[in-house]
């Protein structure tokens, strides 16, 4: 089997393939083979663990863009039933790089919104990588007026490396969709809950992507710019995104230390893309707990405290 | 000298009112000579500021400091600044390109203010409003923590004393060294202009060149009435990431506020010596149903 290998991963890649044409030799023919791979086994698994949990930023990153990693439609097919998809944003058209649907999870009716990337080359080009349109977060933005009518909580899944560059959108009004989608998000009466998946690139990810709770998987980042595009403004290098990564603060841990994340969901060994399912299994549990506390709140009470956890960012002085 | 004592003395003629020598720019400034961006035009630094900074020639706008900005806006000797103090530290240690602490320090000095944007009360043609004006010079006006919490609080005072809000805004977008602290402000800033919205309260907007990036994306779209200047570019994404990561053709006029405006998204381009009288005839209409504050 063909493995997408990230750079750092290039050692582990290699103990892997000799583990796989072990395999691949008859054990009764060679007797000392069964212990052999028994013994590679532990050693790729040794490996694994120790590279995964020394990531760096720009490892994480990464790992965070794995083709296999889970996607929003992916965790919204395993953890969510009943789920209808709400198209378009009766203005120019349906975004298929943006989900909203309602559905629900663990008995509770909810809206959920999401970027939803693709898994192949073909989904990709369809759904732009995840890069909404303006349509697509006017189209969120429906969803979240929806959820605040309604009274359901909304459950957002962050994977995008930013919103849509190009002339169409800009004409369209992108900022004017972004902006509107974070005056909206910002006074919903309802439990907002947002959770990191992947990419969380700029104010396309932040569009739909903050709330009472921001839960990161531990591989995820978010960032106020990628570090590709950061490279490129203030270095004018790309290929110093490395550094940039490791400068920019946007590691789950990074975004819990600055008091903007509240909890993260560790993968297992070896990211969420070996173990997809378990990873969606967590990030569930992790969702239907936080779903769960804000559920007593009440609207009021609620919406000042988002209000306050925003109001409370920033690191200033008063001078003179 | 404290940056509100630059709005004290005013000379009065109008047409491209003259501003205030002192007004963000030195006497010898003023005794400088300027050559205009758009046509190249030289012209002495005193006849640039009696213009309001647009080229007598071709009628390009040129950048303002946001002391001239305010000058040009406000009614003479109105101009009361709040929180001039304000500024952002370097949570993050950030030290990639120039260290943020130092282009901090040779912002504040260069330009003699605390941070990108100066915020205070004022009246505009006898309305009293909140007002507030971006400084380009000041790091590309870029927004951090400080610009954030400046543009909160502008909006929360207003809110509380049942004003209007009248920003002059110009940006390159979100800070990049302040990280997710400043991708956040957008999030801050947009919430507390939701509020003064639900509260009735008006708001006007005036983009200037360049209104780009995250300060696009928050705040500066969310007026109820949004001006621009002639030839000033709005928009999210800059046309050199545009060009490199989709390899479109840019319309000649992409992203100008000529095009916005024929694409819908603002309400009119303005000259800049009629902006004030525009904000002034905007405020008579943008009044709360109990009527408003008013400026103490």
């Amino acid at each position: 089997m063909k493995r997408y290998v990230m750079g750092f991963e290039r050692p582990l890649a290699e103990l892997e393939s000799k583990l796989d044409s072990l395999k691949e030799l008859e054990v009764s023919e060679e007797p000392d083979l069964a212990r052999e791979i028994e013994e590679l086994t532990v050693e790729v698994d040794e490996l694994r663990g120790t590279l995964y949990s020394a990531l760096s930023p720009w490892e994480k990153v990464q790992v965070s863009r794995h083709p296999d990693r889970p996607r929003t439609q992916d965790y919204v097919a395993a953890l969510f039933t009943d789920v209808v998809e709400l198209r378009g944003d009766r203005a120019f058209r349906d975004d298929p790089a943006v989900l909203t649907a309602l559905a629900t999870v663990a008995g509770r009716r909810v809206v959920v919104l999401g970027h939803r990337k693709g898994k192949t080359a073909r989904e990709n080009a369809e759904r732009n990588f995840g890069m909404a349109h303006p349509e697509g977060l006017r189209k969120a933005r429906r969803g979240m007026r929806l959820a605040d009518k309604l009274g359901l909580p909304i459950v957002s899944f962050i994977d995008t490396p930013g919103a849509s560059p190009g002339v169409g959108a800009e004409e369209r009004g992108q900022a004017w969709a972004i902006s509107e989608c974070l005056a909206t998000l910002s006074s919903v009466r309802v439990p907002v809950v947002a959770v990191g998946i992947g990419e969380g690139g700029s104010g396309g990810a932040l569009a739909i992507g903050f709330g009472d709770r921001l839960i990161m998987l531990e591989h995820a980042y978010y960032s106020v710019i990628t570090p590709e595009s950061c490279a490129s403004i203030l270095v004018r290098e790309t290929d110093r995104a490395g550094e940039m990564a490791a400068s920019l603060a946007l590691t789950a841990q990074d975004l819990v230390d600055l008091g903007l994340a509240d909890e993260i969901v560790g993968e297992p060994r070896g990211g969420a893309h070996r173990d997809p399912e378990a990873a969606i299994g967590d990030v569930g549990r992790a969702v239907v707990s936080a779903l769960d506390a804000l559920s007593e709140r009440e609207a009021d009470a609620l919406v000042e405290e988002r209000y306050e956890r925003l109001r409370s960012i920033g690191e200033f002085t008063g001078v003179g | 000298m404290p940056v509100r004592d630059w709005f004290k003395a005013r000379d009065d003629r109008r047409r491209y009112a003259p501003v205030n020598a002192a007004q963000g720019r030195s006497e010898a400034a003023r005794g400088a000579w300027h050559k205009c961006d758009g046509c190249g035009r030289i012209m002495y630094g005193g006849e640039r500021a009696d213009n309001l900074c647009v080229c007598p020639q071709c009628e390009h706008h040129m950048a303002m400091s946001a002391g001239e900005r305010i000058a040009s806006l406000v009614d003479p000797g109105t101009f009361q600044e709040i929180d001039e103090g304000l500024t952002s530290r370097d949570p993050l240690q950030f030290t990639a390109g120039t260290p943020y602490a130092e282009k901090l320090a040779g912002a504040r000095e260069r330009t003699g203010l605390n941070e990108a944007i100066l915020v205070g009360k004022a009246t505009i043609g006898g309305a009293p409003a909140i007002v507030g004006a971006m400084d380009f010079r000041f790091i590309g006006a870029s927004m951090g923590s400080a610009v954030g919490e400046k543009v909160a609080r502008a909006f929360e005072l207003a809110t509380a004393e049942r004003l209007p809000v009248v920003l002059a805004i110009a940006s390159g977008g979100a800070r990049m060294q302040e990280g997710m602290l400043s991708l956040m402000q957008m999030a801050k800033t947009s919430a507390a202009v939701a509020r003064h919205d639900a509260a009735g309260l008006g708001y006007v907007a005036v983009l200037t060149h360049p209104t780009t990036g995250g300060v696009t994306a928050s705040f500066a779209t969310l007026a109820d009435v949004t001006l621009a200047e002639p030839g000033a570019r709005v928009g999210f994404t800059g046309p050199r990431i545009i060009e490199q990561t989709t390899s479109e053709k840019l319309p000649k006029d992409f992203q100008s506020a000529e095009s916005m405006l024929a694409h819908g998204m603002i309400d009119e381009v303005v000259s800049r010596d009629a902006i004030a009288a525009r904000v002034a005839s905007l405020l008579r209409y943008l009044v709360p149903r109990d009527g408003g504050g008013s400026v103490a």
